[in-house]
């Protein structure tokens, strides 16, 4: 009977999980935010960046960022393109944020080696993908502080969901 | 192990026997064995065709071929596929969930935690925002499964993440939660608290078994009737935030560029839209009954009628609706049809509980244009010619 009581008691309480270690939420948690909450302190400049696009990008996404048709996304390039009939969108032309360049390329690149490069060489490679798109300067260093402030050609080109636009009739 | 041997050696005795007489009477009537892990007639031959968007592996889509399926539940093996940096491997007994950000506890879930949750089961679709693109950019594919294939229907087994969330205390200025995947590009979303606190699941079971490792196996969020991308796989950390992470797939991708240069962004729901699957591009028909029949779905509930018409939108007749018609699930309609070798063009469109009526090709690029690709939903007409061949229009 007592046992009974017991394991109702267990079957009924919440499961859960153990608490979160600071130290692995500092570790998993690499979300850059568009005020730049979440960049880790470092910086790079666009001409250290330039050698480690070399070695490390031009491969898939060509020495000017162009990429190559059909294989691989460019990354720079169609700025002002957005309202013609053959609109680019690439980091240069849509991306409202550079924080965001920063966040994808530290997540997500290169392609087949993520996260190998260290942070200073992310902010470096990152102030040269702005720069081949013509955005920041080849000596202007991109830090945590000047990051979130690099004007992005696109940063006002979103707006909020406007569906149902559409109002079809029977 | 010696039992094995033995069956082995009798078996070759038989085939022995049999090829020793001149000529069998037929063949052997017993049927096979039977099969640790089941597997379709060797007959069966309808698979996903693939699509790699780049040269790195695992960057495109595998598409459903809706023309050779029936009902409403997409089998896990022909589930729709959409990968922006491969299917990682992952072991279930390392997989772990972080939930850390604006809330009282962070913690770290295991799948064990997980399971351990009271389960819930749910059928519902899953549509990728870019299901159809081409139809509207005018690149029109030649069949259903190339043009549709982007969507599939699913039960799925998990827990409410409210009730995971319950004891974890999150905060009121929480206003998005910002979902990441353990594939090799960290894929990452920003996902409105209120959907969070409505119906998204943590689901690790697919069609009564556990995930495919391309569906997210073992952990994967579920988001009903939201854009597949938003449903993030191999989900291992749940971050909670008073603003959206701006990450690159939701500013990047699948926002909606328009006609004046503005793209709207945060666009989830997948709006109503139904399609014929039978017959459709690529079939030949013959004159004599026919039996349309195809999907419906809505993102804002459930399908309340499908209309078919075999004239090109002139006329139109109301589908029947394979019962039950379940919210945020596909629906199957069927008309019967006599065709009498006269050219045609058929078509369906539906309506959902909300009174949407699903729009024509032509009144979503008035309003849209040709280039926000993402969650296009219009009527899709085929064509019939005289000698039965059925293609896109
Ligand atoms: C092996 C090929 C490869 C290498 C090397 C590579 N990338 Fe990529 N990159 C890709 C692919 C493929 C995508 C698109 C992924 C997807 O589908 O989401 C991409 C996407 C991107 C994007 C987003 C563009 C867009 O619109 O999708 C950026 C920015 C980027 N890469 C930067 C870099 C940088 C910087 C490096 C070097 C540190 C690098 N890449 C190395 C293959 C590569």
């Amino acid at each position: 009977m007592f046992r009974a009581l017991l394991l109702c008691a267990v079957a009924f309480a919440q499961p859960k999980g153990r608490p979160a270690k600071p130290a692995e939420i500092e570790a998993r948690g690499i979300t850059v935010f568009a005020d730049g909450r979440g960049l880790p302190s470092g910086k790079g400049r666009a001409s250290e960046g330039a050698p480690i696009f070399k070695s490390k990008c031009a491969e898939c996404h060509n020495d000017k960022g162009e990429g190559r048709e059909g294989q691989y996304p460019p990354i720079a390039g169609g700025i002002g393109s957005l309202t013609s009939t053959k609109p680019l969108k690439t980091v240069g032309s849509y991306w409202p944020y550079a924080t965001t360049v920063f966040d994808y390329i530290r997540r997500a690149m290169p392609f087949d080696h993520p996260r190998s490069l260290t942070t200073n060489e992310v902010y470096a490679v990152t102030a040269f993908v702005l720069h081949l798109n013509g955005i920041v300067g080849i000596d202007e260093e991109m830090n945590e502080k000047t990051l979130p402030k690099v004007a992005m050609p696109n940063r006002d080109g979103f707006v909020p969901d406007k569906r149902p636009d559409i109002r079809s009739k029977r | 192990m010696k039992r094995e041997r033995r069956r082995f050696l009798a078996l070759g005795a038989g085939v022995l026997t049999g090829s020793s007489c001149k000529a069998p009477l037929q063949n052997s009537e017993s049927g096979a064995h039977m099969r640790a892990y089941g597997d379709r007639s060797p007959h069966e031959t309808t698979v996903r065709v693939i699509r790699e968007l780049t040269k790195s592996p695992g960057t495109g889509s595998s598409r459903t071929p809706h023309a050779d399926l029936f009902g409403t539940i997409t089998p896990s093996a022909l589930h729709f596929e959409r990968h922006h940096s491969g299917v990682p491997a992952i072991d279930p007994a390392k997989h772990e969930l972080l939930i850390h950000g604006l809330l009282d506890k962070p913690s770290v879930f295991t799948m064990t935690d997980i399971k351990a949750f009271p389960s819930f089961s749910r059928i519902y679709f899953l549509e990728c925002g870019g299901n159809s693109i081409g139809d509207q950019s005018g690149n029109t594919q030649p069949d259903v499964q190339r043009s549709h294939g982007l969507l599939s229907c699913t039960e799925w087994t998990g827990v409410p993440l409210k009730t995971v969330l319950r004891d974890l205390g999150v905060k009121p200025e929480a206003k998005w939660m910002i979902a990441e995947g353990a594939d090799a590009g960290r894929m990452a979303r920003s996902i409105p608290i209120e959907k969070v606190l409505d119906d998204a699941l943590l689901v690790y079971g697919q069609n009564g078994e556990a995930l495919r490792p391309e569906q997210g196996y073992p952990l994967r969020l579920l988001l009903p009737g939201w854009e597949g991308n938003a449903n993030v796989k191999w989900l291992h950390r749940l971050e909670f935030a008073a603003d959206p992470a701006m990450s690159a797939k939701e500013t990047g991708y699948y926002t909606e560029l328009g006609k004046d240069g503005k793209a709207q962004i945060f666009t989830f729901v997948m709006e109503a839209r139904s399609v014929i699957t039978r017959p459709s591009g690529g079939h030949t028909i013959t004159p004599g009954f026919h039996e349309i029949t195809g999907l419906a779905w809505t993102g804002r509930g459930r399908i309340t009628r499908v209309e078919v018409s075999t004239d090109g939108g002139k006329t139109w007749t109301d589908a029947a609706l394979q019962e039950p018609v379940l919210p945020l699930a596909v629906a199957r309609f069927r008309m019967p049809w006599e065709w009498d070798g006269t050219p045609a063009v058929l078509q369906s469109r539906c309506t959902d509980e909300t009174g949407y009526l699903q729009p024509t090709h032509e009144e979503i690029i008035e309003v849209r244009g040709h280039f926000s690709g993402y969650h296009y939903n219009a009527i899709k007409p085929w064509r019939v010619a005289a000698d039965g061949k059925v293609t896109h229009v």
